[in-house]
């Protein structure tokens, strides 16, 4: 499929972005000038081999890499130009959902919940208990307020870490490998959490995953990431039937055709 | 979160730079110059990352909002828990200077200037140098191999995604608790090591205890108690900021390695140039304060 930005709102944007890591000698071109879109309020897989340029493409995204060309837009704004402080401003619009949750291990699953909120508004302590007690009944996890994150299990700590991203009502939700290290059960009882979440609070999400083909009926927009290339897919079915070798390749490996 | 393709590892001039040696295209003669230069330029960008670190911890404690129980809970860790460690090194340390002082100034006939002796090299030398050095090696290795193990497990970034200023909510507040603590247990450090000298010297060896303080307040002025507290000080400086800076960049320290491997090494590496850095430092603050 070709894709097309122009017909959608889109929430990011990469304009002929390219990303080399590496020095004269030994080169590795992570991305090669890729262009593609995050249509705003729908979910967007980012998907690919390992080294493939996934997580980099997230760090890209928060600004905490600059690429060597071309243009990073998060609604319009162009991330490659930011100074330190409109970073900042701009990771407010922005929950992150880490590979390894990230919980601060010296916090309660309260204070982890809590921290985005005492930190970045001025609620009160009352209001901040209320909304992370809430939080807490949404995502199942009452009763567990006082634990540390070594006292929980690999999907409750998943479960805390989106309680965390999702304080503040981010815009757009950003998943590092959301299921590594989780059973299949737990790996599907944390999608059907993800799609409730987005539906309850319309917010644009971006999945990077290995969990292949199971991750794509998450995605309204599946990005294929592989020899600095990306391919734009609206659905799972597409990428079989592309006449690309190197996608029927990834498709064969990964989606079992 | 983010990984480099090629390693796995996160993205850094560690992890990206590649040895032009292993590939044949750097000559044999020149290989010792490649090293060389390689080593200058990483250690440029390593004094680079730390000057900035120590701006930015700074400028860190005059952002709002103000981490007060941090605060508080930093100056139990590094001031309050480290009382005990200090009485004890003040007390053998000052015990020491007695025995050795009242021995070497007998031989001279000078055992009234036991006092003097005593308390100038304590208050200028001894109390902020100790002081220091047992703050390095209880307080200065904790903090570092925390802030390395929040950085390996992306708890930094995890703070800067939240929009959160890392330096704000977890480095000021150690700086700022270092540098009110290390200054008052060097008083404390000062103090019990007088009263060690006085154990020592008058009740052990026989000096006369009015002589004992008659000389040391004859001896110290306002001069000595302020080189002493501006030692103190800088020496609480160089020691945080080495600490924690260590374990900030723990991921792109040469030869640090991955994972708690690196976070050993940064820790260990952060006591070693924490103390050499004061030892160093003390020399110099002597030479222009004196």
């Amino acid at each position: 499929m070709t894709y097309s930005a122009a017909a959608e709102a889109t929430a990011i944007e990469f304009v002929r972005v390219s990303k080399t890591f590496g020095d004269r000698e030994r080169r590795h071109r992570v991305l090669n000038e890729v262009n593609w879109a995050v249509p705003k309020g729908k979910t967007t897989v980012i998907a690919g081999g390992s080294g493939q340029g996934k997580s980099v493409t997230l760090k890209l995204i928060l600004g905490l890499l600059k690429p060597d060309s071309g243009q990073i837009l998060v609604d319009g704004e162009d991330v490659v130009k930011m100074g330190q402080s409109q970073l900042r401003q701009l990771r407010t619009k922005f929950g992150v959902l880490f590979q390894g949750a990230a919980l601060f291990d010296s916090l309660t699953v309260f204070e982890n919940i809590a921290l985005p909120l005492r930190e970045r508004t001025k609620l009160k302590e009352a209001e901040i208990r209320a909304k992370v007690m809430a939080t807490l009944a949404t995502l199942e996890l009452a009763g567990h307020e006082e634990k540390y994150p070594a006292q929980l299990s690999g999907g409750m700590k998943k479960r805390v870490g989106l309680a965390r991203a999702l304080q503040l009502k981010p815009e757009i939700v950003l998943f590092d490998e959301p299921t590594t290290g989780l059973d299949p059960l737990m790996t599907l009882e944390i999608y059907s959490l993800f799609q409730r979440m987005q539906r309850q609070l319309g917010y644009t999400a971006v999945i990077v995953s290995h969990d292949i083909p199971k991750v794509f009926e998450l995605a309204d927009r599946i990005v294929l990431i592989n020899k600095g290339e990306a391919d734009v897919f609206s659905e799972a079915s597409e990428i079989i039937k592309s006449d690309k070798p190197h996608i029927r390749d990834f498709a064969e490996k990964t989606m079992g055709i | 979160m983010v990984h480099c393709p090629n390693c796995g590892g996160i993205p850094s001039s560690r992890t990206q730079r590649q040895n032009p040696l292993q590939n044949n295209t750097i000559s044999t003669w020149a290989a010792p110059f490649y090293h060389l230069g390689d080593h200058c330029l990483a250690l440029l960008a390593d004094l680079g990352s730390m000057g900035l670190f120590l701006v930015s911890a700074l400028a860190g404690l005059f952002r709002r909002p103000f981490r007060g129980r941090e605060l508080v809970r930093q100056l139990r860790f590094i001031g309050a828990g480290s009382i005990a460690v200090i009485f004890f090194t003040a007390l053998s340390s000052g015990m020491v200077l007695g025995l050795q002082g009242s021995y070497t100034l007998n031989k001279f006939g000078a055992e009234g200037m036991l006092g003097s002796a005593v308390s100038l090299t304590l208050i200028m030398e001894l109390g902020p140098i100790l002081t220091a050095l047992m703050v390095a090696g209880r307080a200065g290795s904790a903090i570092c191999a925390e802030i390395g193990i929040m950085r390996i497990s992306e708890q930094i970034d995890a703070l800067e995604c939240m929009a959160v200023d890392p330096f704000r909510y977890l480095i000021s507040p150690k700086f700022l608790a270092a540098i009110i603590s290390v200054p008052l247990l060097t008083a404390m450090f000062d103090v019990v090591g007088i009263w060690g000298g006085y154990l020592a010297g008058v009740q052990l060896m026989g000096a006369n205890s009015g002589s004992y303080f008659s000389s040391m307040s004859q001896s110290i002025t306002n001069h000595e108690i302020r080189i002493g507290l501006i030692k103190s000080f800088v020496f609480a400086l160089l020691v945080i900021w080495i600490s924690a800076g260590r374990g900030y960049f723990v991921y792109r320290i040469r030869g640090a390695g991955f994972g708690a491997e690196s976070v050993s090494k940064v820790t260990t590496q952060a006591v070693v140039l924490s103390s050499i850095a004061v030892l160093i430092f003390d020399y110099l603050l002597t030479a222009v304060l004196l």
